[in-house]
């Protein structure tokens, strides 16, 4: 049952996908059935699910992938979270895309604008129905990359391009703490543990008292991935950022529904840390200084719609709180009242005008300015400044995650194209070499060699992550990753060739897809550099949609051949390899934004060619 | 002007920087204007030319649209014909042909600003703009913050510059990286001159830079320089100047270098290997832009040439009038209000109706009762010496709880999330489903309650108010009305009621909601105008000073002040119980007229909106552009000014049989009554500013939407309720959105007199500033005989006969059967949206 609340949408997707662009009735009438009926059959569902006396729901072991250690386990779980999660979700996706219909009316990107709607609910219904990890993770990431294309919905714009790559950059720190979480989960509990037997108390004891050190682990990394999703210290500034799209779309986005799904993780695995009293204290902790600086931050913001992403900001901290100290139906209300208020005040934010403009007109009392000098002052116009620098947040992800990857990708800039693809080359058939000669070499040396080459496959994402020119380079180191991380695996035992196979057909066929795109386009293009962004979608929206598939796949995008070769590889790392895993997913995490940034760079911005008007950089 | 002086004169080059920037006033002052209005001094094709290769703006259509146009036979062969043979000589017409039609083009604009900043990133490797911009545009939009953030800048009664420097010394904090900067703010060695010697390093490009800098963020630096000259635009007044802006953009720009390559980075000016060309070096006429001002120019005639000729054939008017009047009306020139006449007219052929623009010839302050400023109420160039105030108001002010500031402190806002917010997803619900007014709308009813008194007669002259005159003097009322009524041609046939009809809008979630009211009024709406000109209308002193004049208006008649909402298509009543009880009773008879009518404008606006079927029946459209003008989802409550092409000056009889699709806005004016043009001058004075300001605005929001309009309005956000932006980091937005203009055509403003051309040509060179838009043919005017209707163009300095190539025009006999059977456009692309204007037809 539970998965026909997912398949809904999908199948409005996947329907709305084949909508010819012109046709905006059928594409907005589409949208209307598609949530519509799915509105109101969770209404008649939540109905029967409420006079039952509202049971926890659950269908487990659906399983897409299985090899003889490994499967990837699909489940679902439904409890009054994911209740409320629902109600608010439905109600709010139907409202917005019905009011969507006449506002988005002649825009350019009708349609774009609904299919990534439509792949928003998606996600979120996968997430809020996840029964594992694994599970949410797959709706995670859909709802990364559809923020993504929502932020940058004005892809001929500089800025929205802009924010939305560094939107995308922040939540791949969140992805890359979940993917850590699984593996480890994997090594804690030898098995794809479930929400339900997350919620199993006497279990998580029992296997927590051995390993203490990891419940701590698993549960900041938790909080990460949550205080990022939910804009919580110190990664508050991508919030007011995201707010690119159309008033709508930022409205159900990061008014309301998407900021609230790291509310809605902390929820879910509550049980898991609830007696992991550094955790607990850590979460009030952030929860409380974002609510004190965000709503510092609020007051001085003289632009509508960043006020309101800062006050929500600051709701959230206190729904963090609320969690930790076990409110939860405090923070279930909490969340749905801010969830609609937000989405309200957002869209009726252009009228601020002239309603604000009438009020002034009648009750302005001019400010008076005292001029005497006093602490009290300097401290006043401090905290002011700091507030209006917005605690210079938004400088923090890049100075402390990306700059120090920058630099390192940079460093390797002395090697050119051709002495990169080379030395990779032989690196890699010394990598070979070592795998058939396994027997041959020293089994203390033979321990570091995975390590080595993942570590090989990271250095050449940097080299990638930097390249400032040549986008076949760029493109092909990604692949390299790829092949090196197939070997590093395999050097690490007992990895059968199906597995690999299945990894590297996904690989491959995005590879050569991409490849061959990009190729086409130098062909007619001749210049296409990294150093800036070009737009050539304003010419080529086929080609760049394709090119956008090769990326997903390339990226271990859910559901691709590539996802579940990576998936299958993490269950290769042993638990004592806390490098490798490091590496594997910061490469995991390093690909991805190196995709986005090829596509985005190549496709998206400003049109280099001036033949049509084009929007200011600044605009 | 335009020399390239070696040595920087900062106050020179400052003065010519806003004379190039964006004029926009703030969002609650916005009134149409030429967007390129620099370019004024020169004729169109030159000055456009110009501003397209300096500023890098599109300032046309694109090639292939014109030739799209042609294919689509929206521009005509013969006139393309004409224009060639006229510009090139009947000898080039196929080689000229040959060019417009096939020949291939580069036609990628490559701007000459921007070109030296290019350097930052051309040589090292910096995108600046992208490091100081969003910054700076936060501290200027804090400080010029009307009432949007809870706690305000710190400082502000001593300047922009100042106040930072207020802060920047007394504060632990700093609001910059470095040292060098915050140094050079407080020791006060921060001269525009000594920071460019910083950045840029060589004298002759210090202008250069500056140009490039501030173009860089146009919509700042235009708003900026606006505030500064006009202070009062803002009510919480902010004293800020471009000098002060320039001074913190540099000193920003040296700190983000400095924190990039610690000190030791060159200026600007010793990477450069050579200097670029001068900004305003001239800009030659290349082929390309020939042959583009021969596409505007057929694209435009093709038109104009339809109007022209329906001018001639229509059938002659009934030379005696009917005797009886039912009622007259006076409406604004406003595009909008055509059709609402041309209705009134259709269903009451007894009914007469006047139009002069909506101020009705008053100027004044207003101040409504409680209001603690004055509001401008007439056309934005005239400062008026008037105060009128209110009284005895009962207007409430309704809150909007949404907008409170509460809900985003932390603990009040805990509290409002849990009751209001969760109670606001029922609001949404229902404005999605059922919309209906609420108190965040922008309605022409609030400007004045409609129960209210006004203070319009002077009688002590003594009676001032912050050296404004309280009130008109008795000699003032005759005056103005004595010059409207004999402007517009209204001197003898009174009816017993004269309805004197001003104009507002009510939009809701528009930012730009000014623009919709009534431009003659300073973007207000015309309710006040009106109810002040029919009291001295109706004073029994003004009538008989008015007869002594020779104007005499028969005692029974009674002027009656209306507002005409254009978005609900509504009408208000003033001071209906003033009237005598006969009218009262001629009144009631006349109501029904009005409802009519407006239900059918209704109908006739509604073949734009995809919203509404336009076969349904007036009433129930109505009903929907009702619920239309309170939906917030709605982005277009009604389309303004779009498509406005022509503008008539003469009797209703010049145009009366004419179907011309809302395009055209209307003066009236009677050549007989004015034998030596004295009244034309005054009627053709805001013609070219406001008319014409108009139709420029649209035209080149129409044609670069991106850089000369303000874009798509869906991703706008206010910013400090002074202007938008795109999201949170985005340069302020002047211009008009796109969802104003997507179906409007870029031709120019074509005036239409009625009057002899050598009177015309008196009329129009009395003021400089209103000539240029003539002689530079930024609007084109035609003048047509009085009585054989020979037509005339005005083209350098005088008017030469014009021919129309049309010789027949289709004809229809009922409006509405016409507009039911087209279709709104399915894309805004030129061709496809232009489907949407209809042709000229005759009406029988």
């Amino acid at each position: 049952m539970l998965q026909f609340f997912i398949l809904i949408p999908l199948a409005g997707f996947l329907l709305s996908l084949c909508i010819p662009e012109k046709m905006e009735n059928a594409v907005s009438r589409t949208v209307f059935c598609t949530i519509g009926s799915h509105l109101l059959i969770v209404l008649v569902f939540l109905a029967i699910w409420l006079s039952h006396g509202h049971p926890v729901l659950e269908k487990t072991g659906i399983v897409l992938f299985n090899t003889k250690d490994y499967q990837f386990l699909v489940s679902f779980y439904f409890d009054r979270i994911s209740a409320v999660y629902l109600f608010v979700g439905a109600v709010l996706t139907f409202l917005i895309a019905q009011y969507c219909r006449w506002y988005l009316h002649r825009e350019s990107g009708y349609k774009r604008f609904f299919n990534i709607i439509l792949f928003f609910y998606v996600g979120y219904n996968i997430i809020i129905f996840s029964g594992n990890f694994e599970t949410l993770f797959v709706g995670w990431e859909i709802l990364g990359l559809s923020s993504f294309l929502l932020i940058g919905f004005y892809r001929d714009r500089y800025l929205p391009v802009k924010n939305a790559l560094k939107v995308f950059t922040v939540f791949r720190i969140a992805d890359m703490s979940l993917l850590i979480v699984m593996w480890m989960n994997h090594y804690l509990w030898h098995k794809n543990i479930t929400f339900t037997e997350l919620a199993d108390k006497q279990f998580i004891s029992e296997h927590l008292q051995n390993h203490p050190l990891f419940g701590v682990l698993i549960s900041l990394l938790i909080l990460l991935a949550a205080a990022v999703k939910s804009g919580q210290l110190p990664f508050s500034s991508w919030v007011p950022r995201a707010m690119e799209g159309p008033t709508p779309s930022s409205a159900i986005f990061y008014g309301s529904l998407s900021v609230h799904l790291g509310v809605f993780l902390l929820l879910r695995t509550y049980p898991f840390w609830e007696n992991i009293s550094s955790m607990v204290t850590t979460v009030v902790i952030v929860g409380l200084l974002t609510s004190i600086v965000a709503t510092g931050i609020a007051r001085v913001q003289s632009s509508i719609k960043t006020q309101i992403a800062y006050a929500s900001i600051a709701q959230i901290g206190i729904i963090f709180i609320e969690i930790a100290l076990g409110y939860h139906a405090l923070a279930l209300i909490h969340f749905a009242g801010n969830a609609f208020l937000r989405t309200y005040q957002l869209l009726v934010s252009p009228s601020a005008v002239s309603y604000m403009i009438r009020e002034q007109f009648f009750n302005f009392v001019p400010l008076h300015y005292v001029d005497k000098k006093s602490v009290f002052k300097k401290l006043e116009y401090s905290i002011y400044l700091l507030c209006l620098k917005e605690f210079h947040l938004d400088n923090f992800v890049y100075r402390f995650f990306w700059n120090p990857l920058k630099w390192c990708g940079r460093k390797l800039n002395v090697l050119s194209g051709k002495s990169v693809i080379v030395l990779s080359a032989v690196i890699f058939s010394v990598g070979l070499m070592c795998l058939f000669n396994q027997s041959l070499i020293h089994p203390e040396i033979c321990k570091y060699l995975p390590v080595l080459f993942a570590f090989a496959g990271l250095a050449m994402l940097l080299k990638s992550f930097s390249e400032r020119k040549d986008v076949l380079l760029s493109w092909v180191l990604v692949i390299v990753m790829h092949l090196y991380r197939t070997l590093a695996i395999s050097l690490n035992g007992d990895i059968n060739t199906n597995e690999i196979i299945l990894y590297l057909s996904g690989v491959i066929i995005s590879g050569v897809l991409g490849y061959a795109c990009l190729n086409e386009l130098k062909s007619r293009e001749q210049d296409i550099s990294l150093s800036r962004f070009q737009g050539h979608s304003y010419e080529y929206p086929k080609l760049a949609f394709i090119f956008m598939l090769a990326c997903l796949g390339l990226m271990a995008f859910p559901m691709t051949p590539t996802f579940i070769g990576v998936e299958l590889i993490l269950t290769h790392i042993h638990k004592d390899q806390a490098s490798l895993i490091i590496f594997t997913a910061l490469s995991y995490v390093m690909s991805g934004i190196s995709l986005i940034r090829i596509y985005a760079r190549i496709f998206l911005g400003p049109h280099v060619k001036t033949y049509h008007a084009t929007p200011n950089k600044s605009a | 002007m335009h020399s390239n002086n070696s040595i920087f004169n900062e106050q020179e080059v400052l003065k010519e920087l806003k004379h190039y920037l964006p004029s926009q006033a703030p969002l609650k002052d916005f009134v149409h204007h030429n967007t390129l209005h620099a370019f004024q001094d020169q004729k169109f094709y030159d000055g456009i030319r110009s501003a397209s290769k300096i500023f890098g703006y599109f300032v046309s259509l694109q090639l292939e649209d014109y030739r799209a146009l042609y294919i689509s036979k929206r521009i005509r062969e013969n006139i393309l014909k004409r224009i060639i043979a006229e510009r090139k000589g009947v000898e080039h017409l196929n080689e000229w042909m040959k060019k417009a039609i096939g020949k291939k083009y580069d036609t990628s604009v490559s701007p000459r600003i921007g070109l030296l900043r290019s350097v930052w990133e051309r040589k090292y490797h910096l995108n600046l703009d992208s490091l100081v911009h969003p910054y700076l545009f936060r501290i200027l939009c804090s400080y010029l913050d009307q009432g949007i953030s809870i706690w305000s800048f710190p400082v502000g009664h001593e300047g922009f510059l100042a106040s930072v420097k207020e802060i920047e010394k007394n504060s632990f904090t700093s609001f910059f990286k470095g040292k060098r900067a915050r140094n050079l703010l407080l020791g006060g060695n921060c001269k525009v001159e000594d920071l460019l010697k910083i950045v840029v390093g060589d004298e002759a490009l210090y202008k250069q830079y500056l140009f490039d800098q501030q173009f860089a963020h146009q919509g700042w630096s235009g708003m900026v320089s606006t505030i500064e000259d006009h202070p009062q635009s803002l009510l919480n007044q902010k004293k800020i100047s471009i000098h002060d802006l320039i001074v913190l953009e540099l000193l920003l720009e040296i700190d983000t270098l400095d924190s990039q390559f610690g000190q030791k980075w060159l200026p600007v000016g010793s990477k450069l290997k050579g200097r670029p060309d001068g900004l305003f070096d001239e800009v030659p006429q290349t082929e390309l832009d020939e042959v583009l001002s021969i596409w505007q120019d057929a694209f435009e005639w093709s038109y104009y040439d339809q109007v022209l000729a329906a001018i001639q054939l229509q059938g002659e008017i009934d030379p005696v009038p009917p005797f009886h009047k039912s009622f007259q009306v006076v409406t604004c020139i406003d595009d909008r209000e055509l059709s609402f006449r041309r209705y009134l007219e259709r269903i009451d052929p007894e009914c007469e109706t006047f139009a002069t623009p909506g101020f009705f010839g008053v100027e004044f302050f207003f101040q409504p009762e409680h209001g603690k400023f004055y509001t401008k109420c007439c056309p934005a160039p005239v400062t008026p010496n008037y105060l009128i105030k209110e009284t005895g108001s009962r207007r409430k002010q309704n809150k909007e709880a949404y907008f409170s500031k509460l809900s985003h402190s932390l603990f009040r806002g805990w509290f409002i999330t849990q009751t209001l917010g969760l109670l606001s997803g029922f609001k949404l619900a229902l404005n999605v489903f059922r919309p209906s007014a609420m108190p965040a709308m922008a309605s022409s009813s609030a400007h004045m309650d409609k129960t209210s008194r006004l203070t319009i007669e002077n009688k002590n002259l003594n009676h001032r108010e912050r050296n404004l005159q309280i009130g008109f003097t008795i000699e003032e009322m005759v005056q103005r009305v004595d010059a409207i009524l004999k402007s517009i041609g209204l001197v003898k046939d009174f009816a017993s009621i004269v309805y004197i009809v001003g104009h507002g809008a009510t939009s809701i979630n528009n930012p730009h909601y000014c623009a919709y009211d009534c431009g003659a009024c300073g973007g207000r709406p015309g309710s006040v105008n009106a109810k002040v000109f029919c009291f001295m209308a109706n004073h029994p002193l003004v009538r008989e000073e008015l007869g002594r004049r020779g104007l005499v208006i028969p005692e029974e008649t009674q002027f009656l002040a209306c507002l005409h909402d254009t978005t609900r298509d509504e009408i208000t009543y003033f001071d209906e119980n003033f009237l005598s009880p006969v009218n009262s009773a001629n009144h009631q008879k006349n109501k029904p007229v009005f409802i009519q009518a407006l239900d059918f404008n209704a109908k006739e606006r509604s073949r734009r909106l995809v919203s509404i079927d336009t076969t349904l029946s007036a009433e129930k459209i109505h009903k929907e552009i009702l619920r239309r003008s309170v939906s917030l989802f709605e982005p277009r409550q009604e389309l303004n000014h779009s498509t406005n092409a022509i503008c008539f000056v003469g009797r209703r009889d010049l145009s009366k049989n004419i179907y011309l699709d809302r395009r055209s806005s209307m003066n009236s004016y009677d050549y007989q009554l004015d034998p030596d043009g004295k009244y034309l001058a005054n009627v053709m004075k805001p013609i070219a500013p406001v008319m014409g300001g108009i139709n420029l605005e649209y035209f080149f929001s129409r044609v670069d939407n991106y850089r000369l309009g303000a874009g798509t309005k869906l991703p706008h956000n206010v910013m400090g309720l002074i202007g938008v932006a795109n999201g949170s980091d985005g340069d302020l937005r002047p211009g008009l959105p796109s969802q104003m203009i997507e179906v409007h055509d870029p031709v120019r403003l074509l005036v239409i007199v009625e009057q002899l051309p050598e009177i015309v040509l008196g009329a129009i060179s009395q003021q400089a500033a209103t000539y240029e838009f003539y002689i530079h043919e930024w609007v084109r005017l035609v003048a047509v005989h009085p009585e054989t209707r020979e037509l005339s163009v005005f083209r350098d300095g005088r008017f030469t006969l014009y021919r129309p190539l049309t010789r027949s025009l289709d004809s229809i006999s009922d409006v509405v059967s016409l507009i039911e059977t087209v279709k709104a456009a399915e894309s805004i692309q030129i061709v496809e949206a232009t489907k949407e204007n209809l042709p000229v037809y005759l009406m029988h």
